[in-house]
């Protein structure tokens, strides 16, 4: 047990459970956008609440950004390896007639997801640690001095989708999740020994998810785009 | 009759740094198999006094897992569930470029042209892929113990594996989970092998690891150029037992 994570089983386990987790938090972040395109109200009551609520950002964000991180790290590692493990590659290589582009691209789609998340981090969260903690300000109005003004969550939302260039750049970051998901959904139920005719049942499921996930995300910032 | 251009991998032993050699070679009857056609460009350089081509065979009939080609850019060459000696030139047309490699992994070092090292294979059998039994003289009839057939024939699919390394070839990653996962599974779904079960899949994880192959990214290619059809439902289940054998202990 104390060197599962020296071996090569080992460091996938871990993985794919990251992986995984990681994949039920999108659907946590899409539904909680979604409503921001049928309901100002009820976007800005559940921003406040995820914004606010000490067990979300006492435990369970520190949770999230190590999970992101040790997935990022971990993935790094395991590629390391794999390219130590061929040195010489081949003059000729069908890897198309065997395997998907997106399995053996997944370090590619994985670092525009990872180029992806630094702007998304920038954009949202870092204003928001700025304004909750460094200046105090925990109460989510546009002013702070007046409880009339409402909250800020919408129009800010809202008014980062005003560029079409930032709108370009979410668009083309989902799309590269997209195909990230659509191998690494069925990899890690692989990868934590799940393979059998429950799961094979699974990849219509994973098709549907992997696509709609971010279809879902790009539809949000389009349609905020488009609406503003 | 076919006219074709060969690209041979030359290397003349482990020290040399090898290069791709160009041989043209005629009259080769689509009936011929791609080994038999070696052993013509061999007669040729031999007649010419050159070095013939270095390549491991054996059975010439997809049992024995000897042959271990890379040709144009895929284990075996253009077609599936075949070992090279299987292959016939009718897969290739007059005219055509055939590129010829060795396995590439760290872990199968180049000993020769196209013949690698593939003892890392006999190490992690070594390792667990056995079975040790009472020799003694009350050993029960293995036929006396029943055993489900869906399992009997899962267990005989994955002991179909002939050790050739074409998934290690393919992988992108020179991941031999494959080939350890289907030695696993033999033992692992039958009663006589449970015995060991845990210790076995350590032992041969853990063997793998330090041979140098890289890891598994799920990618199916292995699946694909494996000769016996070695199914990716193995890696699931070595998975399962390995991470069942390392909570245990």
């Amino acid at each position: 047990m104390s060197g599962i994570l020296n071996s090569s089983i080992g460091r996938k386990f871990a993985m794919a459970l990251s992986a995984l987790f990681l994949m039920i938090f999108l659907v946590m972040h899409v539904s909680i956008n979604f409503t921001s395109v049928f309901s100002e109200e009820l976007f800005n009551e559940m921003s406040h609440f995820m914004g606010t609520n000490p067990l979300v950002q006492g435990l369970m964000q520190p949770i999230l950004i190590i999970g992101v991180i040790f997935h990022f790290v971990m993935g790094f590692i395991l590629e390391a390896k794999n390219k130590s493990s061929r040195s010489i590659k081949y003059a000729s290589n069908s890897a198309s007639d065997n395997s998907t582009w997106v399995s053996r691209n997944m370090l590619l789609t994985g670092v525009v997801v990872l180029a992806f998340l630094g702007l998304h981090m920038y954009d949202f969260w870092v204003h928001e640690m700025t304004v909750k903690y460094v200046e105090g300000d925990m109460s989510g109005l546009i002013d702070p001095n007046n409880a009339e003004s409402g909250f800020r969550y919408y129009e800010e939302l809202r008014e980062k989708f005003v560029s079409p260039v930032r709108v370009g750049i979410y668009v083309v970051a989902f799309v590269l999740l997209a195909l990230h998901l659509l191998h690494g959904f069925n990899s890690a139920f692989q990868s934590i020994g799940a393979n059998n005719k429950y799961v094979k049942s699974l990849n219509g499921f994973s098709k549907v998810y992997s696509i709609g996930i971010p279809a879902l995300f790009i539809f949000i910032a389009v349609y905020h785009h488009f609406t503003h | 009759m076919m006219n074709l251009t060969l690209k041979i991998w030359r290397q003349k032993d482990a020290n040399d740094k090898g290069k791709i050699v160009d041989y043209p070679i005629s009259n080769i009857s689509p009936d011929m198999s791609f080994l038999e056609m070696l052993d013509v460009l061999n007669q040729e350089l031999i007649e010419k006094g050159e070095q013939p081509v270095a390549f491991d065979h054996d059975c010439r009939e997809g049992i024995c897992g000897t042959c271990s080609l890379y040709i144009n850019g895929r284990a075996h060459g253009p077609e599936t569930k075949i070992t090279a000696c299987q292959l016939h030139m009718r897969s290739f047309k007059d005219g055509d470029t055939i590129y010829i490699e060795p396995w590439r992994a760290k872990a199968f070092p180049v000993i020769k042209d196209l013949i690698v090292d593939r003892t890392s294979f006999d190490r992690i059998q070594q390792a667990g892929g056995f079975i040790s039994v009472n020799t003694s003289g009350n050993t029960q009839d293995a036929n006396a113990i029943p055993i489900e057939k869906e399992n009997a024939d899962k267990a005989f699919d994955a002991a179909t594996c002939i050790g050739c390394g074409a998934c290690v070839a393919s992988c992108k990653n020179s991941s031999a989970m494959l080939f350890v996962s289907a030695k696993v599974s033999q033992f692992a779904l039958l009663p006589q092998g449970q015995v060991e079960a845990t210790d076995r899949v350590l032992n041969m994880v853990k063997q793998m690891d330090d041979e140098g192959f890289g890891n598994c990214t799920n990618t199916g290619a292995c699946e694909v150029e494996c000769p016996k059809g070695i199914s990716l439902e193995n890696i699931a289940r070595m998975n399962r037992e390995y991470l069942a054998a390392s909570f245990k202990g």
